[in-house]
This record gives structure tokens, C-alpha cells and sequence, in this order.
């Protein structure tokens, strides 16, 4: 097998992995980086991303306040001190984007201009029309291609991180042109792979976020945390689960029932605010999670819409006219019309909750470091605990920026103080790693079939770890994810040749979401409150005095994760109540 | 009830299939696809993957038209598979790889070329001054921005290459229109000071010049960029450039 040797190996060349990549080529331009990505940089899902990033500039904001709204969104499972370091890093990363060439919208005397986004008091969310992740990753991207010791392995899958003397030291990755295995020697790995998304079977993410990168840390023994917490987003497309970005709610549009009654003023997050004035942190502009539960209640009440894709609320944009949409929201317009034939100039849209991200991830520190030495994680397949029970829209965008350039600076002086490493050792993981999949791909009696696996799969995750869950429900989810764990060793491959082998990639990729599912389902079951996006029917309080902690996930093989429990850093804002209806006091 | 229009069909693909290992040349495979009126390409290839034939490889990722993976073919037509809708074609749907490009597999064209370009006309912000980040953002107004935005929205969906003749002619030495028109994205940014360093790459024969205005690349391009408009202001800007060092020497670029 071919060994590539490097300093720092990357893992994932989205936003996190491209901004980790540039920070070292900057910090030491001899320093060899590989950056390994399964798709070529600019495909990475943080080009779907709408709406935009949150950071402090304007003078009527301040840093308290984005503590405050992160950590009540939150439900105070955020660690304080993390997020204390990212609100201040934040303006930082998006003022260097800026300079990298980003086509930030500007206000007219050509400063950088904010908008409004949900769960946010003051207007904070930087953006570029409705595509700021796509223009945080190209800008990124292009960045990167000035710094020659960026070695880039694109369409490269990695498999298999390696760990000799209790320290991570490289990977093996699949080069998928020639369906070749490589071996990558470094001195320390950076994991920035993405959600897991795809584990739902209604959701907004791209074919890749199939928490690769968080099932490689949690099998080579790095815990996965607060992965009970999954992100409904209220409004996407009720067919392909498209996301309609917050945006359209920013901007004035707001949703209905099937009486055209504003239904959320019934949910805490009233009164109802006048038509096209909307108001921070009230109506529709509540959290994700409140105004996603609020659409699940409304359809329990039978006051949903009916349509062929099931029980939906509508979305209505109409008054906005014709050219604020044209101007604000041009991408959701054309979404609408191409995906689901409807014209949100002159129709309302149906949309419902739709699962959009994964608070939880692999365990890091404020320094993006986890706890097997070597290994260090950003972005949405980290959890370092400036997300808690529920993210705020904008604050990931910033988070991949944040701890993507923070890792760097961690890994970096890792690998400057790290010893050698025992070549044969790592070897012979490697040729382990490639044994593994040969025989997958011998295998001549597999009876199980991906997609059916799959359906399966995403099916008990939707049934019974959704938007509101409980203990019978949760126990069913977990027994079927852990047999399905097993009928996975028996897995089919028809494809059994080398070249750009997408029948073996999408088995790997199963078994990775799997091995997240099981966290998640197992995480949730476990937790007996009600916490942000993690809601039981059975226990619909939050509980401090029990679960103000984080779980922490342990890979167990094929039996059950071990789940543990971590106090949450509290530094000066004590557990209180959330509050929606800013215009009511 | 909204979407009762929706309603299912069969669809005929007619899929370029090709395996280096296996097969000596490409050749076409046909399948039968029960679809729903609303999907595009994306889906029923996504259906055949999973429930026909798990051998056959392409890319996709995104299934918003954002990503750039999914460019294929599509009845002789670049097109991005999650824009085209089974609802738009009648009869059976030929769908091949991105034309001009090698194949990789099935699908899957080979994107070297297409990425060296992209680096070779210096896609970054080259200022004049580097600034702090204390110092803040470069002022730039609604109008600055507005000269290069539309230039800036390509996703590399490669498309407008396999539409370009010359870029087929030339046997790819053309830089092609993406890495022209992402050159004069940051020529055009007012933060930008790097124009000539960039010029050397695209002002070459196997730069501007190649382009003949056919202006195919525009019409396929699924994100309304442009290219043969920012192709067209590359020449006009290069033939000035031209001008001065041959006839005015004396004047100062
Ligand atoms: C539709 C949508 C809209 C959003 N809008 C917003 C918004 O407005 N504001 C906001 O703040 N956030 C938003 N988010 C969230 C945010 O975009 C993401 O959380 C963020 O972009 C994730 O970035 P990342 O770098 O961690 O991962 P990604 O960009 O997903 O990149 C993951 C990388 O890992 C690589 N990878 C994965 N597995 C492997 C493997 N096995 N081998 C090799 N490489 C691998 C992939 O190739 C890819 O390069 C949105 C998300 C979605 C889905
Ligand atoms: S210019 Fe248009 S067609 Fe060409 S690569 Fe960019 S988005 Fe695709
Ligand atoms: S799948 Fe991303 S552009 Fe089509």
C-alpha cells in the first residue's frame, strides 16, 4: 500500500476543513498539509447554506447579547466558556473572509450590512444574498489554491483513523478513482467531515453527510456527545425536504394553518406580530425547535394542510411583493416553483419540519481537541458545546470558521512537540484497515441490501427518535438500530470492481450512519427531560438537577454505546427560562 | 389537496455505461423507471441506484443545484441533473457524461483539467494592501458589488465546457469560460489589485482568445453567471492592453 507522509491530515474540505487548511499553510508554509476529501472541496454540504453567519459589528449589538441568545437557544447545554471564545472570534473570522474576497452584502456607505434571523435579538447575521455558505466556501476554496504546501486529495473516502501508542497518527483512505487504498502517516488528524443527517429520512442535507468523520473518531474511541440532539428546521419542502432558509421568515413571511391563523402566537411566541413587521425572537421568529414543535401540535390538532406528502402548514410570503422577493429571496422562489410547482409570489407554500442538523458530534475541548491525543475535530461533526440543546440559525457558519482555524493552531502545536511514530506499527493497521474491506468486497453471501438497510434505518429513526419522542417509542428505534448494526455484517456489494465503486462507498457510508444512529437513538432514550430540540412526551420538563450534563457516547462494537455524563461549564449566565415574546413585556 | 396533480409515470433512460476494468467502449444500457411527475433526472437515477442496478456510478450531492456535482448530459444538453425534470421530456431520455471530458466511469467524467484551470487564473483576492483585521472591512458599495456579483455565483458544474466548441476543438488547451469568467470576477472586485498578474494566464492564446462568441456557454449555464458576457468585457479590457504596449507605449498602463 502507498504511504503518504504528512504533518497534518485533514479530514473534510468543507468550511472547517478548508479554514483549518488555510490557517496552517499561513502559520508555517513548510509544513506539509494533506487536506482528504470523499467529494472535490467546492460539492461540501456548507454550500447549501442560505441564510448566513452570525457575528457582532454593528454599534447597537454587543457580545453579551449573542452569549445571551446563543446560550438560551441553547437551553443552557451550552458550555459557556466556548461560547464565550467563539462570540469573540466571530467578528474576526468574518472580517477575514471579507478581506479573502467574500461578497458579503454592504449597506450603502459600503460597510458590511446584517439581517435579522431567527432566535436572534439584534440584527447580527452577515450574509451574501441567499447563498452565504456557498460564498464562505468558494471564497475559502479559491483562498486555498495560492498555498502550494495544501496538498488537496480530492475524491479520496476515508475509512479508518489509525491509533498506536494511545495516540491518533494517521488514516486510511480509499482513492476513488482507482478504488486504491492509501495509507496516510501524519502527526496529527483534523476531522472536519460534516453532519449525519441522512440518517432521517426527510432531510436538508446533501447525499454526503453521512457522519463519516464522527463514526471513524467514535471507533477508534473518541466519545460522541449530545448526539440526542437533532435540529428540526421548520420549513422544507414537504417532497424533497429542500430547505426554505429563515430568510423567508426574516424577511416577513410568516406561517399559517390551515384556517390562515398564525399559530404560533398559541404556542408562547405571540402576540401576533402586524403583517410584514417582523419582530426579533417573537412569532415567526422564534427558535428552530419551538416553531418545529409548534407545527407537529398544530398537526396533532388535525389544523394542518393536507397534501400529497403529508400534513404540512403554509408558508406565505405573498405579501413581500413580487420584487423583495425577486431581490431577498430569489433561490427559494426558484426552488419553489422548480421542485414543488408552486410560486410563492402568488401561492402560499406548504412546507413542514424538516431534520437539519446535528448538535452533537465528536467530543472536543475549546481547543478543538478530543480526548485521544492527535485528534482534533470542528466543525458540525464536533461538538464543543457552543450549539447545547439547540443551535442558533447563523452560528454554524461562524463555528466552521471559529474552531476550523482553531484546530489548526492546536494541531500544529501537537505535531511540534509529538515524537516519532512506529512506522510498522502503523502499517499494519493500515493493511488491517484495506483486510477489512477486502472482505466486504469478496464477501459472496451477503444477503442484506444497502438501500433496503437504509429505508429501514431512516425509517426507526423518524418513528421513534423525531421531533417528539418517548421511552416505548425510543426502546423500539434502539432494538431495531442494534439489529440492524448486525444484519449490516451481512451487507451485499453487486459492484466488485474498482473504479469509482459508488455501491461501495454507499455501504461504508451506511455502516457510518448506523454507528451514529445508535448514539443518537441510545443518547435520547437515555435522557428523561425535555431539553431544546431532545422533546419527550413522557418527561416534557427540562430536569437540571439531573441532565444539566452532556452524554458522552463510547463505541461498545457491536453492543450499545456506553453513555456517561459530563457537567456542562457554566460561567456567568445560570439556567433560566426561554423567552420567545419579546414584545410582551 | 395540493400536489393531487402529481402523478406517477414511466420513464425510459437510456444510460451511457462504461467501466474501464470491465468494458473495452462505452455502450448504452436501458432502463425503465416508474417516477413521480415532480422528480428530476436526480431522482430517478437515485431510484434506479437503489432498487435496478447499484452498479451504475455517478456524482451528486446537494440535489439543490448548488453543489456543481450532478452535470450530465442530458439528450445531447448539459444540464445539471437536479434542474432537468422527467415532466419536460417525452420518449426516451439519453443521458451521458459531460461531453468533451474524459470518462472516468459510467457518468463520472474526469475533472483534472477543469481544476487545474480553475487554479491557474489566480482565483483569490490579490490587494493592493493587505489590511488588518483591526482595521475592518473593505468599504465596498451595493454598485461595486453589483459589477462583479453575478460573476461570482458559478458553482463549477463544468457545464459550459462541455458546451463549448472550442473548448472540444482545441482538444481542452482553452482555459475555458468558468476560469475566465472567475478571473474577471476578482478583476472586477474593487478590492482587487491582482488584474495583471491574472491577464498573463487568460489574455494568451489559449486564454480570451480562443472564444469565437458562439455563446453556448451562457446558454447552458444553470446559475445565470454569464460567461460570454465576462469573456466578451476579457477581450475588450485585453485589446486595450494590446493597444497600449504596441501603439502608446509612452502611456503609463
Ligand atoms: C440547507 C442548509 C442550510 C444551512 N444554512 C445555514 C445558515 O444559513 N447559517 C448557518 O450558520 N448554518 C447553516 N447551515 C449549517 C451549516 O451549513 C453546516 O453546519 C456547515 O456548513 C458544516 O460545515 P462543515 O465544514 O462542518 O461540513 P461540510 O461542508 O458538510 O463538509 C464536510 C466535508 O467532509 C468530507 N467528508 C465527509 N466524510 C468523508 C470521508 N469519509 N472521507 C473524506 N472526506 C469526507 C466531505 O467531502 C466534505 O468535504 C445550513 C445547513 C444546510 C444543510
Ligand atoms: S459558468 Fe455556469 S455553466 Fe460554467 S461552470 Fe459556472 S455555473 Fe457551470
Ligand atoms: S446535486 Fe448538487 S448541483 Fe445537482
Amino acid at each position: 500500500m502507498e504511504t503518504i507522509k504528512t504533518d497534518v491530515a485533514i479530514i473534510g474540505a468543507g468550511g472547517a476543513g478548508l479554514r483549518a487548511a488555510i490557517a496552517l499553510a499561513e502559520a508555517d508554509p513548510k509544513l506539509r498539509i494533506a487536506l482528504i476529501s470523499k467529494v472535490y472541496p467546492m460539492r461540501s454540504h456548507t454550500c447549501a447554506a442560505e441564510g448566513g453567519a452570525a457575528g457582532v459589528v454593528k454599534p447597537d449589538d454587543s457580545f453579551e447579547q449573542h452569549f445571551h441568545d446563543t446560550v438560551g437557544g441553547g437551553d443552557w447545554l451550552c458550555d459557556q466558556d466556548a461560547v464565550e471564545y467563539f462570540i469573540h472570534e466571530a467578528p474576526k473570522e468574518l472580517m477575514q473572509l471579507e478581506h479573502w474576497g467574500c461578497p458579503w452584502n454592504r449597506e450603502v456607505d459600503g460597510s458590511v450590512a446584517v439581517r435579522p434571523f431567527g432566535g436572534m435579538k439584534i440584527q447580527r447575521t452577515w450574509f451574501a444574498a441567499d447563498k452565504s455558505g456557498f460564498h464562505i466556501l468558494h471564497t475559502l476554496f479559491q483562498t486555498s489554491l495560492q498555498f502550494p504546501n495544501i496538498q488537496r486529495f480530492d475524491e479520496y473516502f476515508a475509512t479508518d483513523l489509525l491509533v498506536d501508542d494511545g495516540r491518533c497518527q494517521g488514516l486510511t483512505a480509499i482513492e476513488i478513482r482507482s478504488g486504491q487504498m492509501r495509507h496516510f502517516q501524519a502527526g496529527a488528524v483534523i476531522i472536519a467531515g460534516g453532519g449525519a443527517s441522512r440518517m432521517f429520512p426527510f432531510n436538508t442535507n446533501g447525499a454526503i453527510k453521512t457522519g463519516d468523520g464522527m463514526a471513524m473518531a467514535y471507533r477508534a474511541g473518541a466519545p460522541l456527545k449530545d448526539m440526542e440532539f437533532v435540529q428540526y428546521h421548520p420549513t422544507g419542502l414537504p417532497n424533497t425536504g429542500t430547505l426554505l432558509t429563515e430568510a423567508c421568515r426574516g424577511e416577513g413571511g410568516v406561517l399559517l394553518n390551515k384556517d390562515g391563523y398564525r399559530f404560533l402566537q398559541d404556542y408562547g411566541m405571540g402576540p401576533e406580530t402586524p403583517l410584514g413587521k417582523p419582530e426579533l425572537k417573537t412569532m415567526e421568529l422564534g427558535p428552530r425547535d419551538r416553531v418545529s414543535q409548534s407545527i407537529w401540535h398544530e398537526i396533532q390538532k388535525g389544523r394542518s394542510v393536507k397534501t400529497a406528502w403529508g400534513d404540512c402548514v403554509w408558508l406565505d410570503m405573498r405579501h413581500l411583493g413580487e420584487k423583495k422577493i425577486n431581490e431577498r429571496l430569489p433561490f427559494v422562489r426558484d426552488i419553489s416553483i422548480s421542485y414543488l410547482g408552486v410560486d410563492p409570489v402568488t401561492d402560499m407554500v406548504p412546507i413542514r419540519p424538516v431534520v437539519h442538523y446535528m448538535m452533537g458530534g465528536i467530543h472536543t475541548d475549546i481547543k478543538a481537541a478530543t480526548p485521544l491525543p492527535g485528534l482534533f475535530a470542528a466543525g458540525e461533526c464536533a461538538c464543543v458545546s457552543i450549539n447545547g440543546a439547540n443551535r442558533l440559525g447563523s452560528n454554524s457558519l461562524v463555528e466552521i470558521l471559529v474552531f476550523g482555524h482553531k484546530a489548526a493552531h492546536s494541531a500544529l502545536e501537537y505535531v511540534r512537540s509529538a515524537g516519532p511514530g512506529n512506522e510498522a506499527a502503523l502499517a499494519a493497521q493500515a493493511e488491517a484497515a484495506q483486510a477489512k474491506l477486502r472482505a466486504l468486497f469478496l464477501r459472496n453471501t451477503g444477503k442484506e441490501s444497502i438501500a433496503g438497510l437504509r429505508k429501514e434505518m431512516t425509517d426507526t429513526m423518524e418513528e421513534g427518535a423525531g421531533i417528539y419522542r418517548t421511552q416505548e417509542g425510543l426502546e423500539k428505534t434502539c432494538n431495531k438500530i442494534a439489529e440492524l448494526r448486525r444484519r449490516y455484517g451481512d451487507v451485499a456489494l453487486h459492484d466488485k470492481t474498482n473504479v469509482y465503486n459508488t455501491d461501495l462507498l454507499s455501504a461504508l457510508e451506511l455502516g457510518s450512519m448506523l454507528d451514529c444512529a445508535e448514539a443518537v437513538a441510545v443518547g435520547a432514550r437515555e435522557r428523561k427531560e425535555s431539553r431544546g430540540a431532545h422533546q419527550r412526551l413522557d418527561f416534557s420538563a427540562r430536569d437540571d438537577s439531573k441532565y444539566l450534563k452532556h452524554s458522552m457516547a463510547y463505541y461498545n462494537g457491536l453492543e450499545p454505546p456506553r453513555i456517561d455524563y459530563r457537567d456542562v461549564v457554566i460561567t456567568t449566565s445560570p439556567p433560566g427560562v426561554r423567552d420567545y415574546s419579546g414584545a410582551k413585556k | 389537496m395540493t400536489g393531487d396533480r402529481l402523478s406517477a409515470l414511466q420513464v425510459e433512460l437510456e444510460i451511457l455505461r462504461y467501466n474501464p476494468e470491465t468494458d473495452t467502449e462505452p455502450r448504452f444500457q436501458r432502463y425503465s423507471v416508474p417516477c413521480k411527475n415532480e422528480w428530476c433526472i436526480l431522482d430517478a437515477l437515485n431510484y434506479l441506484k437503489d432498487h435496478l442496478d447499484p452498479t451504475l456510478a455517478f456524482r451528486w450531492s446537494c440535489h439543490m443545484q448548488v453543489c456543481g456535482s450532478c452535470g450530465m448530459m442530458i439528450n445531447g444538453e448539459p444540464k445539471l441533473a437536479c434542474k432537468a425534470f422527467v415532466r419536460d421530456y417525452t420518449g426516451v431520455i439519453r443521458v451521458e457524461p459531460l461531453a468533451h471530458f474524459p470518462i472516468e466511469r459510467d457518468l463520472v467524467s474526469v475533472a483534472d483539467d477543469f481544476m487545474d484551470k480553475l487554479k491557474r487564473v489566480k482565483p483569490y483576492l490579490i490587494p493592493a494592501k493587505k489590511r488588518s483585521i483591526e482595521e475592518g472591512e473593505y468599504r465596498q458599495t451595493p454598485a461595486q458589488l453589483t459589477r462583479y456579483r453575478k460573476y461570482s455565483m458559478c458553482i463549477n458544474c463544468m457545464l459550459c465546457y462541455a458546451a463549448c466548441p472550442e473548448y472540444g476543438l482545441t482538444k481542452s488547451k482553452f482555459i475555458g469560460p468558468a476560469a475566465i469568467t472567475l478571473a474577471h470576477r476578482y478583476n472586477q472586485d474593487s478590492r482587487d489589485d491582482g488584474r495583471d498578474e491574472r491577464q498573463e494566464e487568460i489574455a494568451t492564446n489559449e486564454g480570451v482568445w480562443e472564444c469565437t462568441f458562439v455563446g453556448a456557454c451562457s446558454d447552458v449555464c444553470p446559475k445565470h453567471v454569464d460567461p460570454a458576457s465576462a469573456l466578451q468585457q476579457v477581450k475588450i479590457a485585453s485589446t486595450v492592453d494590446w493597444y497600449l504596449e504596441h501603439f502608446m507605449s509612452w502611456v503609463k498602463k
